[in-house]
């Protein structure tokens, strides 16, 4: 065990190397000089294009500026936006609001994903199966964009039941909303996932034993069904909090939720080259650790895998 | 919405006096009519909080390298300079300043500033913090932004050279070539006294100076940049309260504001929006006060009026143009007048404004000054600008045409894909050639291959007037060595016209502006498409704000409802 995590511990620092190169060779090379928009419709004052480009190393070779720009990471300095404001200090105060805006997500997830799955699981070919099936597909047809527009007109503009954006304030209760169109696509897949892996499992060997030693119907579905077929959705939904953890990019813009996602949208509007390197930096990073956590979890569920 | 959130930048070289001098413009300092029924209770001081949408300042909050909206609103609610704009007219008057008397060749202009003046620390407003803040500005090393104020595209005040600093032929900046660190031009006289010095004569300075870049400093700035960075002081009628990146910037109303009016309301949140949208959504469901600018999704179909109805408004905005302009010197494509002049008859301005924004939301220009600024006359642009199909195809029969497909440049978001998409149709259908739009997905990638000017085929030019004149229009845009000459229009007659009128006063200058922008119809090489409209909207926790000459909403104006 100790092994297999120092093993995928050390598998991740080629992979940040490489998907850092990668962003940063991408936002500093986009076509033209990144200061030709600064300043409306003329070109910048030279002695600030020359403070910048030093600034940024942007004179040295791109594989030069890079280490410079690793070195200073290595030392925990992200850097300094355009409006010099620290790189760091930016994403510690936008990532509790992402982290609290998951964890809405995958609340709805849970309780409304897997509650619908096990309804529909239970009676298969049911009105209620029925009704999940054919409101999860319309939920996966539809864009998110589409489903948070369209509640916070009516839920936020017209009815006023939910604050139309978030803002400064980021409660529970203004994040409910926005953590419910996060959570709509992950929540059909999941109620599918649960649905289809309990009623596998109804079918398997050990269910009809447990049946056949008389145990009553409730220890058979809440213990022994129930346990295994939430393997694979424990592991869906860890997996969806990693991908959640990067910010939700059109959400978070739709209400206006000061996480990372709107961070980095801004940035990248703004060409703020060394927010958008550092920000998907973190990501990455939080992406492999919460993946790892995932694999970790799943052995631990499932005692057939082993990661010896 | 890159292109047009931008303040634009500098002046141009020459200048012509539009306005009469200083003590003309006193009376009319602040004059806000309309006072928003607050004035009654003057006596209780400022009450309640409002909020206004803003984006994410892009620079620190230092009013010589602020340029953009987000930061610009903040500095300008923060700072009051020596003149300010009216409202709703734009006309400068004094502020700080007691007088601005210029010698006869306006070469030499001697500025006292009223007594009374402090800033938010308590220091108070001398002739010193102008003359600082000014060097500080145009010194290289600082690598301000708004550097060229100071310099032959702006204010011109001798001794600038010397400060700035050198290019190279590549057009870099030469480590270390500025020589010294204060402008020749800049002399206090006294506390209270300066006196200003030129390089050449402008009588417009006194328009100018209300640029935010001419804003003073407090002491405390030169002894402690960071400290400043982290919590700015002006001399305006709201200070610094605190802002938390990415989400708000708040203010308060400063109790010991010199100027007139006083604030009205007490505190005001600047609030961070990535997406206008999201600012459009919390208006209407009144979580917003203040929303400057209604965005497509509210523009579509009208729905603003019906969301807003009787909470917004929508008023001609005098400081932006949008335009069309041939490059003249990389290709030799576009050299005859009579093609520009086709491709423009073909263009139906009223449907491509209907179809990329909505009809009405947008004004077909005809001419190259908007209305509303002093010397603005309506039409010069004449038969050209009028949609005409007929006579396009007539007078393109005439010209060696268009080689293959006639490409029209644009960073494609902002709205812009939009009306370049109309407007291709608009030329396809009447002159039978094919059109495309040619786009870059933002303004900074656009405005990069114009500066290289390596675009040989039409594109868009936008432009925001950095202070009201129709000087501002003109000179940096087509004078031949205009800072903002994207086209390389050049005409003579045209620049000697400029540099007349610089040395000239009212109506005189007027004229000689006029005579200069009718040589344009006849060119044709930049052509007019529209004048904004400002469409803005409010809650119903506040009265009807008034929106300044650029289109922000005036801080002084705001007041909550009883």
């Amino acid at each position: 065990m100790g092994r297999y995590v120092a093993r995928r511990l050390l598998q991740m620092i080629p992979v940040v190397i490489g998907t850092t190169f990668i962003i940063y060779a991408l936002v500093w090379a986009l076509p033209g000089d990144p200061f030709a928009g600064r300043c409306g419709a003329r070109p910048c004052p030279a002695a600030y294009v020359a403070d910048m480009t030093a600034k940024y190393n942007l004179d040295d070779p791109l594989p030069l500026a890079y280490i410079q720009y690793l070195g200073n990471l290595l030392r925990g300095d992200f850097g300094e936006t355009f409006q010099g404001l620290s790189v760091g200090e930016e994403l510690l105060r936008a990532y509790p609001t992402t982290v609290k805006l998951a964890l809405v997500a995958i609340a709805f997830e849970i309780i409304i994903g897997i509650g619908a799955g096990i309804l529909a699981g239970l009676r298969r070919g049911s009105f209620i199966d029925n009704l999940v099936l054919v409101s999860t597909l319309v939920v996966v047809s539809i864009p998110v964009f589409v489903i948070g527009s369209v509640l916070q007109l009516f839920l936020g503009m017209r009815w006023g039941i939910f604050p139309a954006t978030v803002g400064g304030d980021a409660s529970l209760y203004n994040l409910i909303l926005p953590g419910f169109v996060l959570a709509s696509l992950s929540l059909a897949y999941v109620a599918r996932l649960t649905r289809t892996s309990l009623a596998e499992n109804r079918r398997a060997d050990y269910v009809r034993t447990a049946v056949a030693k008389g145990l009553p119907q409730r220890r058979v579905i809440g213990i022994h069904t129930m346990r295994n077929s939430l393997i694979p959705v424990v592991t869906f939904i860890g997996a969806d909090f990693g991908a959640l953890l990067g910010g939700a990019i059109v959400t978070e813009g739709i209400f206006n939720v000061p996480g990372v996602g709107n961070l980095i949208f801004r940035s990248i509007t703004t060409r703020d080259g060394v927010m958008v390197t550092g920000a998907v930096t973190v990501l990455v990073l939080v992406f492999l650790l919460v993946n790892l956590l995932v694999d970790l979890i799943y052995g631990w569920l499932d005692p057939r895998i082993s990661h010896g | 919405m890159r292109g047009s959130t931008r303040r634009g930048a500098v002046v141009a070289a020459a200048v012509g006096l539009t306005l009469v001098l200083a003590a003309c413009g006193g009376d009319d300092d602040g004059g806000d009519d309309s006072g928003s029924g607050g004035d009654g209770g003057s006596s209780e001081g400022p009450t309640g909080s409002v909020s206004i949408n803003s984006t994410q300042p892009e620079n620190p909050l230092i009013p010589t390298t602020t340029n953009e909206v987000g930061g610009g609103n903040i500095v300008d609610a923060m700072w009051t300079g020596l003149v300010s704009y009216d409202s709703a007219t734009g006309e400068p008057g004094l502020a700080v300043a007691e007088s601005i008397e210029p010698n006869e060749d306006f070469t030499q202009f001697t500025i006292t500033i009223k007594d009374g003046w402090t800033f938010h620390d308590g220091s108070p407003v001398t002739a010193q913090s102008f003359v600082d803040a000014w060097n500080f500005g145009a010194y290289g090393p600082n690598a301000q932004l708004n550097q060229y104020f100071f310099g032959p595209d702006g204010a011109n005040i001798a001794g600038y050279d010397a400060v700035a600093g050198q290019t190279d032929d590549t057009g870099a900046f030469v480590e270390g070539s500025a020589t010294a660190e204060t402008m020749s031009g800049l002399e206090v006289v006294d506390e209270s006294t300066f006196t200003v010095t030129l390089g050449s004569p402008n009588s417009l300075f006194e328009t100018i100076i209300g640029y935010s870049a001419f804003y003073p400093m407090p002491e405390s700035f030169f002894t402690d940049q960071a400290a400043f960075i982290e919590h700015p002081v002006g001399n305006g009628p709201f200070e610094f309260v605190e802002e938390v990146p990415n989400t708000s910037i708040n203010l308060t109303a400063f109790a010991d504001y010199a100027g007139d009016p006083k604030p009205q309301v007490e505190n005001i949140e600047y609030r961070v929006y990535a997406d206008l949208d999201a600012a459009y959504a919390d208006v209407v469901a009144n979580q917003l006060d203040i929303l400057d600018k209604i965005p497509p999704v509210g523009l579509a179909g009208d729905v603003w009026k019906t969301d807003l109805e009787g909470r917004s408004a929508s008023e001609p905005l005098t400081t932006r143009f949008t335009s069309m302009t041939f490059p003249l010197t990389n290709t030799e494509a576009w050299a005859d007048p009579n093609l520009r002049k086709a491709i423009s008859l073909a263009i139906d301005r009223e449907a491509v404004i209907a179809a990329a924004y909505g009809p009405g939301n947008y004004v077909p220009a005809n001419s190259w000054v908007p209305p509303g600024n002093d010397g603005y006359v309506e039409g010069t642009c004449g038969e050209w600008c009028e949609f005409d199909a007929t006579k396009a195809q007539e007078l393109y029969a005439q010209t060696a045409g268009v080689q293959g497909t006639l490409l029209i440049s644009s960073n494609s978001d902002g709205g812009h894909r939009e009306w370049v998409e109309a407007a291709c149709t608009s030329i396809r259908e009447t002159l039978g050639i094919d059109c495309q739009g040619d786009y870059d997905p933002d303004f900074g990638s656009f405005r990069a291959r114009v500066n290289a000017n390596e675009i040989t085929n039409p594109f868009r030019t936008g432009w925001v007037a950095d202070y009201p004149s129709i000087q501002n229009f003109l000179a940096p845009l087509y004078t031949s060595n205009g800072s903002a000459n994207d086209g390389g229009y050049s005409n003579p007659q045209f620049d000697e016209l400029i540099r007349q009128a610089a040395g000239l006063e009212g109506q005189e200058a007027l004229d000689l502006y006029n005579q200069a922008e009718s040589l344009l119809s006849e060119d044709m090489a930049i052509i007019p498409l529209w004048y904004d409209n400002g469409q803005r909207g409010w809650s119903t926790n506040v009265n009807e704000p008034q929106f300044t000459w650029k289109g922000y909403v005036d801080p002084l104006s705001i007041s909550v409802q009883n």
